[in-house]
């Protein structure tokens, strides 16, 4: 089968016209006769990086989930669902490896797309031959890497993830991620004594990584916030 | 015309390319003659409607067939339930099931299939045979044709109308208007039809706003600026409008070492197991007709049981076009088989077959050189169908290792309890949505819902100020405010806010299956949220809001 990636080239003799011309770039076109052949957005070099929810942009180098990258989110299932809603909606396809507990019903309600969230609850030993099958395939793949998993499995799997332009999630701890994300502080709002419930949480979101995010970047947002959204939260509060 | 070749850029070499693909087409415009057998409306019939009540089976929410009665109030293929409602308010609406319009028209083929042998099922509801034989073993077409009608209402109690003609494509369209189209004439019979009838939406369209109305008028139009400008699928629906050989031009009979075939030990008598291994059939025969640039239009299914019932079954594919079969549309052509079969609704055997299946094979019978899809111009389509193919090829690599349950997408429903509320649907199963889903649920916890749930819940011990364990008695009362939260032996964490008890009876009316539980909500000063129950004197951590 043909990849995507590798057709534009050969897709019509107009556009290798193009390209003797000048250096062609989609950029060069009108935003109108873009949306007219169907390409909808090409800001923020579309295809090398998928989108978050905006409040927490600043955590990544380049504003998003960079392809081929290996983030890592510890010890924060609803922060893993709020990095999927968006790539779930884009309309991309996610697949989430090795955690059964991981809620449903939750996942909804931050958004994701369920039809496009595909789930491989009990991947047992093989579990990085499955997460590599799918790497192959998906736009984002979150993995609960068991206790005894290896170094190499881990090496291997960041390489893969590299190779094919999939983001790997990593809910837990990973050798060489490039973004760790790590929930700082979290505080829950609506519950009384004996009166209320739960219902927005205020969180403080840390991000360490290497190269272009070695500086610890710092986040207070509101997950969920009201109405179930992820919304930036202001400095001073709590 | 010609502005558009100067658009496209046609170039020396593509121009002798679309010549030779040309001569191709001409050298093999011998028509057979074609008998259709045409169900009117069968998705509305299968599902329980008549043609004189007005009814519509809904897929993806738009109104994918319609009976004649709901036709006559204005209710259209495409049209919005709402649109088809207001115009016909006692519309009944049923949902699209294609096993089930399979299932039932299987009677229909076999009952076809005893009077003239080799029959093609084009899709359920429209049945093709090559008729030069029959013809002559009935003493004509027309007595044929009032055979097959006869035979198949009186045996099956369904409306059917039949038409013959030059190919498919015309005895299709004869069909509709239940006619013997004589041969040659089918350029004369098809020309004032309207462009929709190529079943081609958005070439039809275009077709309409150029001015082109008819198939005769796009007849008309020169073939190879045709196939220039709009690519190979609509140079074989210009053929098809010209009244021409409705199989695609390169059609050919397969060379035998095409076909794939699979023992089954130990038997399989599940429908599910059964498709499970067919789409890994469907797979290999995909990947060998790809290896050689090939796509499969035709394809013969054939399945025998331990004790030697065979069943075998020809499915064309749907749109006669030069698209061919995916992997998954092979896959699901096995189930609608099987299932039929399995289940017992095929006259023919009698009931369910005696014993389990151990053989599959798949035959591609007839196929034409793949002509490919067009990619977007930048690549990216991630909505495309190659990025659907490339998913269900890692699925299946997944299924192939840990079993066909184990890769699954959530359905959120409806229910009280979190576990209830989920339900996980395997890769490939139809994700059916349940009568109670969207309907309100008294007692369901508000939302946001808990990221973790619990499968099995863990003990916990809640205790009061002065350690004292905290409980709620039967009329709901709790003895002392909740302060410390230790689960398993980890130490105690103090609780800064706490909702409940919310009681929740489940199955009170059944003395077996009644649970009576009160909720808690818990806020710890870790800034953690949990979901408690308390339960026959003891706390459960149900979920964590973390």
């Amino acid at each position: 089968m043909f990849d995507t990636q590798q057709m534009p080239s050969s897709t019509g003799s107009a556009a290798v016209a193009a390209h003797t011309a000048a250096p062609f770039s989609p950029a060069l076109l009108s935003p109108d006769l873009l949306e007219r052949i169907g390409v909808s957005s090409l800001t923020s070099a579309d295809a090398g990086v998928l989108p978050v929810p905006p409040p927490l942009a600043s955590l990544f180098p380049g504003g998003g989930l960079r392809r081929g990258s290996t983030i890592t989110v510890s010890r924060s299932p609803s922060l893993v669902l709020a990095l999927v809603a968006p790539v779930s909606r884009r309309p991309g396809w996610c697949a989430e490896v090795g955690s059964p507990l991981l809620g449903s019903a939750a996942a909804a309600e931050a958004g994701v797309v369920l039809e496009r969230f595909v789930r491989v609850a009990e991947p047992g030993v093989q579990w990085a031959t499955v997460v590599a099958s799918l790497l192959e395939a998906f736009d984002l793949v979150v993995v609960h890497p068991p206790a005894r998993a290896s170094q190499g499995d881990m090496r291997r799997l960041t390489a893969r993830a590299r190779e094919r332009s999939a983001v790997l999630l990593v809910a837990g701890e990973w050798e060489g991620a490039s973004v760790g994300l790590a929930v700082t502080r979290q505080c829950w709002h609506g519950l009384g004594a004996g009166h209320g419930f739960l219902q927005t949480r205020e969180v403080e979101v840390q991000s360490l990584g290497r190269g272009a995010a070695a500086r610890p970047q710092r986040v207070r947002v509101w997950l969920p916030g009201v109405g179930g959204s992820v919304s930036a939260a202001r400095e001073s509060a709590a | 015309m010609a502005a558009w070749r100067g658009w496209l850029g046609v170039g020396g070499a593509r121009e002798r390319c679309i010549r030779a693909l040309i001569g191709d087409v001409e050298s093999n415009r011998a028509a057979v003659r074609t008998l259709a057998v045409w169900c009117p409306d069968w998705p509305v019939i299968a599902a329980g409607g008549s043609v004189e009540q007005p009814g519509a089976v809904l897929q993806g929410g738009r109104i994918f067939a319609c009976s004649a009665a709901a036709r006559l109030d204005g209710v259209r293929r495409g049209q919005r339930r709402r649109d088809a409602q207001s115009r016909c308010p006692e519309l009944t609406v049923y949902l699209h099931d294609p096993s089930r319009d399979a299932r039932l028209f299987e009677p229909v083929a076999e009952s076809v299939e005893a009077l003239i042998p080799g029959i093609e099922i084009v899709r359920p509801g429209l049945i093709v045979v090559a008729a030069r034989g029959a013809a002559r073993y009935y003493k004509g077409e027309l007595p044929l044709l009032a055979r097959v009608a006869a035979t198949v209402a009186g045996e099956t109690g369904r409306d059917v109308q039949v038409g013959l003609a030059d190919g498919i494509f015309t005895a299709t369209r004869a069909a509709y208007s239940a006619q013997i189209v004589p041969p040659g004439e089918s350029a004369v019979f098809l020309a004032p039809q309207p462009v929709r009838a190529l079943d081609r939406p958005e070439l039809a369209d275009l077709l309409v706003r150029l001015g082109v109305r008819t198939l005769g008028a796009f007849a008309a139009l020169p073939r190879a600026d045709v196939l220039a400008r709009f690519g190979p699928d609509a140079a074989y629906a210009h053929d098809l409008a010209g009244g021409f050989e409705a199989r695609p031009p390169s059609a050919r009979g397969a060379p035998p070492d095409l076909t794939v075939e699979m023992s089954l030990d130990p038997p399989v008598d599940r429908v599910d197991t059964a498709t499970f291994a067919a789409k890994a059939l469907a797979e290999r025969l995909h990947e060998r007709l790809a290896a050689r640039g090939l796509a499969c239009i035709r394809i013969s299914i054939e399945a025998r049981t331990e004790s030697g019932e065979q069943l075998s079954r020809s499915w064309r594919h749907g749109g006669i076009s030069t698209a061919g079969f995916a992997a998954s549309a092979i896959a699901d052509r096995t189930r609608w088989q099987l299932d039929g079969w399995l289940s017992g609704t095929i006259r023919a055997h009698d009931g369910r077959p005696a014993s389990g299946l151990t053989f599959l094979r798949l035959v591609p019978d007839e196929v034409v050189s793949d002509a490919g899809r067009q990619l977007s111009l930048w690549g990216n389509d991630s909505s495309g169908v190659d990025d659907i193919e490339r998913i269900e090829r890692a699925v299946a690599r997944v299924q192939g290792l840990l079993g066909p349950d184990a890769v699954a997408t959530a359905v959120v429903g409806g229910g009280r309890e979190l576990l209830d509320r989920v339900r996980l649907v395997s890769w490939g199963e139809p994700r059916a949505v349940l009568p109670g889903d969207s309907c309100p649920w008294p007692g369901q916890l508000p939302s946001p819902s808990p990221a973790s749930v619990l499968v099995v819940s863990r003990p916990a011990v809640v205790a009061a100020v002065d350690e004292s364990p905290v409980e709620v008695d039967g009329r709901l009362a709790v003895s002392a405010p909740p302060r410390w939260l230790r689960i398993d032996q980890r130490p105690s964490v103090e609780i800064v806010g706490w909702a409940g008890p919310w009681p929740l009876d489940v199955r009170w009316w059944d003395e077996h299956a009644l649970r009576r539980r009160a909720r808690f909500q818990i806020a710890t000063a870790d800034g953690t949220g949990w979901l408690l129950v308390f339960d026959g004197g003891h706390w459960l951590v149900e979920a964590v809001y973390d």
